[in-house]
């Protein structure tokens, strides 16, 4: 199979819309037959990683590559950065604003759930200039 | 445990029209954060909350959840319904707290197997 390669736009700000992509990414994974385990794990490491650009970065560009052994996504945004990595992946550790939460996220789990999902995962943050997820889940385990 | 049975049980009003009869709810996870949600991963599972927005539904689809259930006399919004009907998803909407209506299915059966 060739690779297949997606880019969405995630929105700043906009609940309402927050998550197509990870629903079309989701899609796609199911029309290819790739088991149900590995949709549910690359559905929620890569909606936790759209709704972070959504709520921390002002939005951002999510590229997806799917092979025939695995799937690439990476979120990226020009948000603030995330000033304590180490931090930032402690379960219950958030910096969203109440607002946030009344939405239903900011539960401090988003980079947790991603990390416990994905089989690869890189964090690439600078401070003022942006975070890029980089999420890697294989089809098969080895 | 079937979705009319489940209605029945905390007297709740179905919302959707078209979800699978045969959906067999397993288990529950009752919630307002739907981060918390996602750490959460049992199968046939209905979701119990107090929060009514589009990203509820989102995260059901995301997690294979087949049914949510809103709490507190909380109604779903109709561009809500729609798009659970879209991916399967039932909605009810009932009257009872969350405790009070978790409560219930877990004497009833629903006590957490299906992982």
């Amino acid at each position: 199979m060739s690779t297949i390669v997606r880019d969405y736009t995630i929105p700043a700000n906009d609940f309402t819309i927050a998550g197509e992509a990870s629903s079309s990414v989701r899609k796609i994974l199911s029309q290819l037959g790739v088991s149900p385990d590995v949709v549910k794990r690359t559905s929620i490491a890569m909606y936790e990683a759209e709704i972070n650009a959504v709520i921390h970065g002002n939005g951002g560009m999510a590229h997806v590559e799917i092979d025939k052994n695995k799937i690439y996504i990476r979120i990226s945004d020009e948000g603030p950065g995330i000033a304590d990595l180490n931090l930032a992946m402690q379960e219950g550790y958030s910096t969203a604003p109440d607002s946030i939460r009344e939405m239903g996220f900011g539960a401090g789990m988003g980079l947790s759930n991603i990390k416990k999902n994905a089989d690869v995962l890189d964090i690439e943050t600078e401070i003022n200039k942006g975070t890029i997820v980089n999420i890697t889940v294989f089809f098969k385990r080895e | 445990m079937k979705i009319p049975e489940i209605a029945q049980l905390i007297k709740a009003e179905i919302c959707t029209k078209k979800h699978n009869p045969e959906t067999d709810i397993l288990s529950a996870c009752s919630a307002d954060l739907m981060s918390d949600v996602m750490a959460f991963s049992k199968s046939n599972a209905l979701l119990l909350t107090g929060l009514v927005n589009p990203q509820v539904i989102r995260t059901a689809e995301m997690m294979d959840i087949k049914a949510v259930v809103f709490v507190r006399g909380k109604k779903p919004l109709e561009s809500m319904i729609n798009m659970a009907e879209e991916k399967g998803i039932a909605l009810l909407a009932t009257d009872y707290p969350l405790f009070v209506a978790s409560g219930k299915l877990y004497k009833n059966g629903i006590c957490g197997r299906g992982e």
